[in-house]
């Protein structure tokens, strides 16, 4: 991609060009890659038989894909709204941490707090990884904007490609809508995998996967928080311990 | 339309209470805890831990279990085209476009040569 989001801040940039190189992540591979799994999102709304205004009111509020994932995904097999609120605050508490580690960047700059406490809106894992990499690039008073930028840009990614996904999916043979619908879980599995680090993230993803089949089984509803809270937990314990 | 979604605002008030109340409150406390947390303390390494667990268990319950038109394809084929999805994942140095276009192809392909055979 030709678009200049990584070439050097010159002394006259504005607000506005830094909004707009924001803007511009959304057509680098992340934001491409974004717009793929948007896709598969899209497609499962239509297979859950819920409506694109869903499938749009979800990229744009929640606007974190395993958690709509999460919810069409529950709704479609038909659990409770309860069981439904657990495993979307659940999925939901990695971006506490995430927020805490990107927000000396987004109040570094003067002025008003509420523009600050908006743009939280916009974490998420591909805005998270894209901000804490160019924003230290960015002069302190440009990088609420150029966040901004990120994350609405993000966000238009996330909205098109899931508005093509419910769309398409109507028109395109069952095994394509498979492939499509195949592609979001795949993106997880490699996002995570690509984001461990440390022992404890790789015994996280092996125990998880593991967990969930087994305790689909015991409790088809709550499968999902046993397999995290249950597999993270020893994930957590086991990686503590010195190797 | 879902039973949960029957709230008579065709879904969206249900929708809007998941995002207020189980979604978002996560951003905004981690913004008003803010600069007295560090980010990489012990409860953030458990938070990190349980939540990389519960995406590894959606994965294994969408690959494994899915409920709609994926569950047309055979449990076999599926878990093929993840494992080689991740192989060429590995293989291209990580590349996540690569990868996901990998697992989608694996599918048509699988699927093809078996309506072939």
């Amino acid at each position: 991609m030709t678009v200049s989001t990584t070439s050097a801040w010159t002394a006259g940039a504005t607000r506005f060009h830094a909004f707009g190189r924001g803007l511009g992540v959304m057509l680098t591979t992340p934001g491409v890659v974004l717009f793929l799994t948007a896709i598969g999102f899209g497609t499962l709304v239509r297979d859950a038989g819920l409506d694109l205004g869903h499938a749009l009111f979800l990229s744009f509020a929640m606007y974190a894909l395993p958690a709509q994932v999460m919810v069409v995904d529950q709704l479609q097999r038909g659990a409770t709204l309860f069981a439904v609120a657990i495993a979307v605050t659940l999925t939901a508490v990695r971006l506490l941490p995430m927020t805490v580690s990107l927000q000396p960047y987004l109040r570094s700059s003067n002025g008003a707090r509420w523009p600050q406490f908006f743009a939280v809106h916009f974490i998420a894992i591909t805005a998270w990884i894209e901000g804490g990499r160019r924003l230290p690039t960015v002069p302190a008073p440009l990088r609420l904007a150029h966040f901004y930028g990120i994350g609405l840009g993000l966000m238009l990614s996330a909205g098109s490609g899931a508005a093509l996904g419910f769309v398409a999916a109507g028109r395109l043979p069952l095994l394509v809508q498979a492939a499509l619908l195949f592609m979001t879980p795949v993106y997880f599995l490699l996002s995570t995998l690509a984001g461990a680090v440390s022992r404890s993230d790789y015994l996280a993803i092996a125990g998880g996967a593991a967990l969930a089949p087994v305790a689909h089984a015991v409790s088809p509803d709550l499968d999902l928080l046993i397999a995290g809270v249950v597999g993270g937990t020893v994930a957590y314990l086991a990686g503590k311990r010195p190797a | 339309m879902n039973p949960s979604l029957q709230d008579g605002y065709g879904g969206y008030l249900t929708l809007a209470v998941l995002c207020l109340f189980a979604h978002e409150p996560w951003r905004w406390l981690g913004f008003a805890l803010g600069r007295n947390l560090s980010a990489d303390g012990e409860v953030f390494r458990w938070v990190r831990a349980v939540a990389t667990a519960l995406v590894a268990g959606l994965v294994a319950k969408l690959v494994f279990f899915p409920a709609g038109t994926l569950a047309s394809v055979p449990l076999w084929v599926r878990g093929v085209a993840v494992l080689g999805a991740v192989l060429i994942y590995f293989a291209w140095r990580g590349s996540l476009a690569v990868g996901v276009g990998a697992a989608a192809g694996l599918i048509i392909a699988l699927e093809l040569a078996r309506a072939v055979w």
